[in-house]
């Protein structure tokens, strides 16, 4: 089973949440965690994994071949992104704006443009205890994550269960995270912001046909609370837990330490809600 | 007319908070929302929308069933996994994977690929006790946010030169990709919202090398900074090992979050130490940009 931890908006608890799901369950269960949030990767001061091992990701662009090349331009003009620009006697390549789509290598009439990778990232892998951890980390500069996501989640192990740390927002880095789950969790606050970001998150699992939960961290039943209950009612999306609003747990993750750590009573809690996710996500 | 862009790295710092604190202060600026995956300060600026328009960008690839005939030479050829051949024997196309690259359209024998230029947002001008506000939404699970984000700001910096005004305050997006960079290009100064926590710094050194990278003057300011003293010390360290002006340490304060469940700026809305350094920050941030 695959279950994927998001929320639309960042900082509402998605790490805090996918890191003590995972040490909850690696005594009874084979685990794999992989945190997808690959520009800002946070998991692993949580989990705090040996890394064993470091592979570099490429995504292919274009190199041209100037001895081939006879300037048609066909190039620039099939390529969607505008990452190809043919001017007198040169072909310029943008290679932040290309998607590595091979369009342009594909339809040259002279094929004389290969394609070459370049770095955008790097992916971590090793343990945590028992469990085995992945993580991407986008270079500084690129901006674009989709392919090292996907390059990472290729090395999911379907005979494990995948717990997926994804991004904060709703566009296409979570769409590429969310991806293929079975589950997907959404963390929220009871705040306006955590309402209106959770009411995106949740249309976009709806959108991608992934059943969905809902976490409220840092609830305070007298105050937000209602609402989100509200929404998550008329949505039919059940509530499958809460984590009180309660400045010790906010030093604990900032010491590093996860909430089983400084609160050892809620190992129960989160074996409940994968129970819970077992039963709809299966 | 300058612009001040407000990031983070780490999501949930507080960017939108200090955002809306910073309309609040200001007397002659436009505001803009950059985060249109997420975007939340017209929550707290209450604007009344005066103008709509709709954002098209990137394209996507429709099969037309009645000439497809199953050959399958574009299967191969789609780098994103967005098409499959369906009960038919046709070829489908998994809208949410297109990337818009259009290798389909070129490989087709017979034409059966159409490229269309769907609708993937929204983008609004708005009227504020502030001033103008420009900001968006765009649709669920859509791409080319970044190309929103400079929409946005090429808006926001049509209405400041039209109406003289002299100041762009934008509130950025979590992250170091594509919409971030789009909300830093050009920008006069970048302040980032930092917590001291580990993942706080972690993210806060990641996204002022970004800053870095764009040759972006960044300012840092670490948010609920009494949480955790030493972390706090160590940021502050950090800053001055790398030359970044830290402009301001506000403590924790549960009045934030009643200030954003009542809608208000929250130098609106309280009236202590924390709501002090936020004014004290704005007024050396106006420094730290003329």
């Amino acid at each position: 089973m695959i279950i994927s931890v998001a929320s639309g908006k960042g900082g509402t608890g998605k790490t805090t949440v996918a890191v003590n799901l995972a040490l909850s369950l690696e005594e009874t269960y084979s685990i794999q965690f992989l945190d997808c949030d690959v520009e800002e990767p946070n998991a692993h001061f949580f989990l705090k994994p040996q890394i064993e091992e470091s592979q570099d990701v490429f995504m292919l662009i274009p190199e041209i071949d100037e001895t081939h090349c006879n300037y048609c331009g066909k190039c620039a003009q099939v390529c969607a992104y505008h990452a190809l620009a043919v001017v007198k006697g040169a072909v310029l390549v943008f290679s932040e704006l290309c998607h590595g789509c091979g369009a342009c290598s594909l339809l040259c009439p002279e094929k004389a443009i290969k394609e070459v990778g370049q770095r955008i990232g790097v992916i971590e892998s090793g343990h945590a205890g028992k469990v085995a951890f992945l993580q991407g980390r986008l270079d500084i500069g690129q901006a674009m994550s989709p392919p090292l996501i996907r390059a990472l989640k290729k090395r999911m192990d379907p005979g494990r269960t995948v717990i997926i740390d994804a991004p904060p927002g709703t566009s296409c880095p979570v769409v590429e995270s969310l991806r293929g789950s079975n589950f997907s969790l959404l963390v929220t606050e009871p705040t306006p912001f955590g309402l209106h970001d959770l009411e995106l998150a949740a249309a976009t699992a709806k959108k991608m046909g992934i059943p969905s939960g809902v976490v409220i961290n840092r609830s305070s039943p007298g105050n937000g609370d209602g609402n989100i209950r509200d929404f998550c009612a008329q949505e039919e999306i059940p509530v499958m837990m809460t984590i009180p609003f309660d400045r010790k747990i906010a030093e604990a993750y900032s010491r590093g330490q996860t909430i089983l750590e400084a609160f050892p009573a809620y190992h129960g809690k989160f074996l409940e809600l994968f129970e819970r996710i077992g039963k709809i996500g299966s | 007319m300058k612009q001040i862009v407000v990031i983070s790295g780490k999501g949930g710092t507080g960017k939108t908070v200090i955002s809306a604190c910073f309309a609040s202060l200001s007397r002659n600026a436009v505001l803009a929302d950059v985060d249109v995956d997420a975007a939340n300060l017209h929550l707290l600026l209450h604007p009344e929308i005066q103008e709509r328009h709709i954002f098209k960008s990137g394209q996507k690839a429709r099969i037309d069933a009645e000439k497809c005939t199953g050959c399958g030479l574009c299967l191969p050829a789609c780098r994103f996994d967005a098409l499959f051949e369906n009960s038919n024997r046709k070829v489908g196309v998994n809208l949410l994977s297109c990337e818009g690259c259009a290798v389909c359209f070129h490989v087709c024998p017979v034409q059966a690929v159409t490229m269309e230029i769907p609708i993937s947002g929204e983008w609004y001008v708005s009227k504020t006790k502030y001033g103008p506000f420009v900001h968006a939404r765009l649709g669920i699970a859509e791409e080319n946010s970044g190309k929103l984000v400079t929409e946005v700001r090429k808006k926001a910096r049509e209405i400041a030169e039209k109406e003289g005004r002299d100041l762009l305050i934008m509130d950025g997006s979590p992250g170091i990709g594509c919409p971030v960079i789009a909300s830093l290009a050009g920008t006069d100064l970048a302040l980032v919202v930092t917590e001291p926590t580990p993942s706080g710094s972690h993210d806060m050194e990641r996204i002022v090398e970004l800053a870095r990278h764009f040759k972006i003057a960044a300012a840092c300011c670490i948010n609920k900074y009494d949480l955790n003293h030493d972390n706090s010390d160590g940021i502050e360290r950090w800053c001055n090992a790398q030359s970044i002006p830290l402009v301001g340490k506000i403590a924790f304060d549960p009045a934030v979050t009643e200030s954003v469940v009542r809608s208000v700026p929250y130098v609106e809305y309280a009236s202590n130490s924390s709501a002090d350094e936020i004014r004290r920050m704005w007024l050396s941030l106006l420094r730290l940009i003329t």
